[in-house]
């Protein structure tokens, strides 16, 4: 895991005030949706290895919920994002 | 006396006297000495037993890999054990003491282990007690812990303080040796940002402890002269006695620096240790090579230690460690020592060199017994002589000490952290570094150099190379010529041949050859499993002295390279870091802070006694005189507040301020209930759900205006649910307009509650507050005679007629005065959180006791607040899902004790009448139990399969825990006031 994650807002800051919640690929399906998707979004998680984009709060820092992309095998980390930037996105 | 302070020379200041103990008697040294080197100056070369024989040991090395003189040094609360005295800097007074010995040093009844060692091989421990299993914690392991092991930790607090701190630079040196310094003096010429961090106390590594000249300087000076520019140099930062301990992601490193563990009192205005995060944009690690030892029979005798060690004891602190030292070599070392101490005169018992011939040549005089081995040696408490053989002839030669060179081995542990494996070099016969890319490069004898002259040019062309990678291009930096150096080349000898006693691989867990066949033999031939099987590899010195060989032989046994075998994992730390310096400032109430409420002062001068909440103190009851026990005071204040009136502090809840103009279509969406149309100065209770469809929290919602709510959480969950929202806000709905502020320290928040509450209300706010005006679930923000603005809410927790009153937490106390003095002709008492439990039971209000991660709504009686008409919230879809609708789950209920005796404990379980207890016949738990001075006997709370259906059946209350077993009777959870009428009031 990095030891350093660039804010979007605050900059360089160690990761330590951040706390990580998981998976961000996924999408919290309509109140329409079936069954399926509602049991897959709220039980099933992929565990892949190598890039993957998660959700983290920069609980220390300016509380905001970010999209850290990285990569659990090398460490490396792509990019960071507001979530709320992200959710508009995938909502367009 | 064997080994003695030569009368001149070395690096240590002679005007400066120090003196220590070690076991009790007093030595002295001087000032620039390792604790080490002044015991050795003081002819006490036995400092140890080991690990699992007990068998006497030496001094082996001089520096962070010593395996065998582990000391604790500093008494009290300051002593440290396994301390290694050849890095300990030594200071007036110091107390240094041996380990695990019994009952001295010198007679160990321990070392009786040794006659048993047949029967001590490898895994003894495992086969042997094993049955029967039940005596393995309580006789076994304390036994074997108490024979076999290091120092003992103390039981006192350590008085010192430690510290964290943060460095950034462009590049970090580790290592201030040849190629350390010449990488330093490059970039820091340049102006670039420089750390250099050595382990030593004084900067140079090898320099200090060569006898060959730089330019026209002895190479210690030379050293000094460098350093000494390096100071002047405003960008570069100089860090003697710091370990840079790991490699960490994104070039964070971290290191330890001793900043007063070298004094004799430490200053309490500083820190003993401090714990550095380094943060690098380039990185070279001159971390130097460490000498192999020879694996032959008899090499833990003290005495026998490796020869750049008896150098450096020789040329830095003037110390012989012997008056005839014999040397047994496979490279160009064992002859730089004999060189180094014939100049000193010190005799050569011989050197025998494990090769056929080599180019290396001994000093005049000296016996070479080339093509031969050391297959024994003697001596009770040090080496007294050693036997070698070549082709087939023994021969026995007296000394007092052993200098072995088994080649070098670069030091390459930080460039495998990060999941990097070492590489096998066949032309170097040493492991080293792989290539973790351009961000941290090998440099010097780290990188397989041999010379000095080498290590110098390389570390000066590594940070040149670091440079041009950051677009910096610096000046040559000229490098004057080394003079005296002898090649140093070796070739490899894994272990020696014809061993006549245990020939030790791992000196620190007396490891040795015999025990890796015995691995073999049982399977455990993979070099980690082998590790683990032997232990070799092991404890504090993690196998920097013998892990090499220890894989040159394992991979001898299965006739492959060292190559094929591949090494162990490298993982931090590097050299042991003391709990102190990992825990920095945060002890004791930094490590758990205490929280406490603003009505603190004010509880505690009504007599409060304090219950710890998580972090918070909260006032659980006050205690009155003549009270003798806490449900005295609780009963008390709950037919107080039944009666008349009583005070409580509630500040603890966590109070978020929702703003924007759709924070109720947000609050709508996050609560199970209707929050849309809640009209401003209303409050409501809410509940929230997880997405699973399982009960989260619960609160009230209050509309201070359109745009405008304050909600409560529950103490516990004060920050998962504001991350909660948040996490909403943003993710799920970013086009929703709101903002949350957590106020919950901003507010000193107050219950008055009981049918008094208004006439002690009324007297305090200038607001008409009758029922008319203020009816319940009202909430306005008032103002309080004398002008403090604050929010009233007519909520209850207790079922009484209560307020809510929340002012500016700095107003708290004088609030809180005000309303005990309102309320002293009302008879009003302050209560504490036991009351208030007590009373939420005696409603069947429910808490995190009944909202366990489990209930749903529905489960506890809530089910008409999960809205069936909103299109969306949080936890709708799935709170409909088969499982949790089923008829047979568990529901809220009320228990009375048949025998009104009897007292309900939470964690018991309930069973039907006559059933046995089992999980299959399981019908619930209680979850709350109080005494009610209301009802005059034991309630509870519980969750009982289709509860609702069975009031009035008779369950049996089943309690393993405590060996209990009487009837219950079910009734409703509420059990005071269920038409809510006192709310009304």
């Amino acid at each position: 895991m990095a030891s350093l994650i660039k804010c979007p807002h605050c900059g360089v800051r160690p990761r330590e005030e951040f706390s990580v919640r998981g998976d961000a690929s996924v999408v919290r399906p309509s109140p329409a949706a079936s069954d399926e998707e509602w049991h897959r979004y709220v039980h099933i998680r992929e565990n892949p290895r190598g890039p993957y984009r998660e959700h983290w709060q920069h609980a220390a820092g300016c509380r905001r919920w970010l999209v850290v992309h990285r990569n659990n095998v090398t460490h490396e980390v792509y990019d960071v994002m507001d979530a709320a930037t992200v959710a508009k996105e995938v909502a367009q | 006396m064997t080994s003695f302070r030569l009368s001149s020379g070395g690096l240590v200041s002679r005007a400066k006297p120090l003196a220590f103990t070690f076991d009790g008697r007093t030595m002295r040294g001087f000032e620039g000495d390792t604790l080490a080197a002044a015991m050795l100056a003081n002819d006490q070369m036995l400092v140890g037993r080991s690990f699992k024989y007990h068998r006497p040991r030496g001094i082996v090395t001089a520096g962070s890999s010593e395996p065998n003189a582990l000391v604790t040094i500093g008494s009290g609360g300051r002593a440290e054990p396994n301390t290694r005295a050849t890095v300990a800097e030594i200071y007036q007074g110091m107390v240094a003491t041996s380990q695990n010995r019994w009952p001295s040093l010198k007679f160990d009844i321990g070392a009786l282990n040794s006659l048993l060692s047949p029967f001590l091989g490898a895994g003894f421990y495992y086969k042997t007690f094993m049955w029967p299993s039940a005596f393995w914690e309580k006789l076994y392991e304390p036994l074997i812990r108490r024979a076999a092991g290091l120092g003992r930790a103390s039981f006192e607090a350590d008085p010192d303080r430690y510290e964290k701190a943060w460095a950034h630079c462009d590049l970090l040196i580790v290592g201030a040796g040849p190629a350390g310094l010449m990488a330093a003096l490059t970039a820091g010429r340049a102006g670039l940002r420089v750390i250099l961090a050595d382990e030593d106390f004084r900067l140079g590594g090898s320099l200090l402890s060569e006898a060959v000249a730089i330019g026209d300087q002895p190479a210690s000076e030379f050293a000094s002269s460098v350093i000494a520019e390096l100071a002047s140099l405003p960008s570069v930062t100089l860090m003697p006695r710091t370990t840079v301990f790991g490699w960490y992601d994104d070039m964070v490193f971290g290191a330890v620096e001793g900043v007063q563990k070298h004094v004799s009192v430490p200053s309490s205005d500083r820190p003993v240790e401090r714990l550095w995060r380094i943060v690098a944009k380039r990185a070279i690690l001159a971390t130097g090579a460490e000498e192999r030892p020879l694996v032959f029979g008899g090499n833990d005798r003290p005495g026998v230690m490796m020869a750049g060690a008896v150098r450096t004891y020789l040329n830095r602190h003037a110390v012989a460690v012997g008056k005839r030292v014999a040397i047994f070599t496979n490279g160009g070392s064992g002859y730089r020592a004999a060189r180094d101490l014939a100049a000193q005169g010190i005799e050569i018992a011989a050197i025998i060199d494990g090769r056929a011939a080599s180019t290396n040549e001994a000093p005049a005089g000296v016996r070479v017994m080339r093509g031969g081995s050391v297959v024994a040696t003697r001596g009770r408490h040090r080496i007294e002589a050693l036997i070698a053989e070549r082709s087939g002839y023994d021969e026995t030669i007296a000394c007092d000490a052993l200098a072995m060179s088994g080649g070098w081995s670069p030091v390459i542990q930080l460039a495998c952290q990060r999941g990097g494996k070492p590489v096998w070099s066949e032309d170097r016969q040493a492991f080293l570094a792989p290539d973790v890319g351009p961000q941290l490069r090998m440099a010097g004898a780290a990188a397989g150099e041999e010379s000095i002259a080498v290590c110098m040019r390389h570390g000066r062309d590594q940070a040149r190379a670091a440079l041009a990678d950051l677009g910096v291009s610096v000046p040559l930096v000229v490098i004057p010529g080394v003079e005296g150096e002898t090649d140093g080349s070796f070739s490899p000898l894994w272990y020696v041949p014809g061993a006549r006693d245990k020939a030790f691989v791992d000196f620190q867990n007396d490891v040795h050859v015999k025990d890796f066949g015995l691995a073999q033999r049982e399977g455990f031939g993979h070099i980690e499993h082998t590790k683990r099987y032997t232990t070799a590899g092991m404890a504090t010195d993690q196998g920097k002295l013998g892990n090499v060989n220890a894989i040159g032989i394992v991979a001898g046994m299965g006739g492959v390279s060292p190559a094929d075998l591949g090494t162990t994992t490298f993982r931090p730390f590097y050299t042991p870091v003391s709990f102190g310096a990992l825990a920095g400032a945060e002890v004791a109430e930094r490590a758990k802070p205490v929280r406490r409420s603003p009505l603190h002062e004010w509880a505690k001068k009504n007599g409060a006694v304090f219950v710890e909440s998580g972090l918070w103190h909260r006032s659980a009851w006050f205690s009155l005189p003549g009270e003798k026990t806490w449900r005295e005071s609780v009963d008390r204040e709950v037919l107080n507040v039944r009666a008349n009136v009583g005070l409580c502090d509630v500040s603890t809840l966590g109070k978020i301020e929702v703003f924007g103009k759709d924070a109720a279509e947000f609050l709508n969406r996050i609560y199970s209930n209707a929050m849309l149309r809640l009209p401003v100065g209303k409050a409501r209770y809410g509940l929230m759900l997880r997405e699973d469809g399982v009960v989260f929290d619960d609160g009230t919602v209050s509309r201070l205006g359109e745009d405008h709510f304050v909600v409560t959480t529950t103490t516990a969950y004060a920050g998962e649910a504001m991350s909660h929202m948040e996490f909403a806000a943003q993710t799920f709905w970013p086009e929703l307009d709101v903002r949350f502020v957590s106020v919950s320290d901003q507010w000193a928040q107050m219950s008055l509650a009981g049918p008094r509450a208004r006439d002690v209300m009324s007297q305090l706010v200038e607001d008409d507050i009758s029922n008319e005006a203020f009816p319940f679930l009202g909430v306005r923000e008032v103002a309080l005679k004398g002008g403090v603005r604050a929010r009233l809410f007519r909520i209850s927790f207790s079922g009484e007629l209560a307020y809510e009153l929340a002012v500016p937490a700095g107003y708290g106390e004088a609030v809180a005065d005000a309303l005990m003095e309102a309320g002293s002709k009302h008879g009003i008492c302050p209560y504490g959180v036991e009351a208030l439990n007590v009373l939420r039971i005696e409603k069947g209000h429910v808490t995190h006791s009944e909202l366990d991660g489990r209930t749903t709504a529905d489960d506890v009686g809530l089910g008409r607040m999960v809205s069936g008409q909103k299109p969306d919230f949080i936890g709708k879809r799935l709170s409909t899902r088969f499982g949790l609708t089923a008829a047979d789950r568990t529901q809220l209920v009320g228990l009375k004790p048949v025998d009104r005796a009897k007292e309900l404990k939470a964690g018991a379980h309930l069973l039907k009448e006559g059933a046995k207890p089992s999980t299959v016949n399981d019908q619930g738990h209680i979850t709350s139990a109080c005494h009610s001075p209301v009802l005059g006997h034991s309630i509870a709370l519980a969750m009982l399969k289709s509860g609702r259906e069975r009031f009035g059946e008779k369950v049996v209350v089943w309690d393993g825990l405590r060996g209990e077993e009487f009837q219950a009777e079910v009734c409703s959870p509420v059990f005071v006031d269920p038409q809510n009428r006192k709310l009304h009031l």
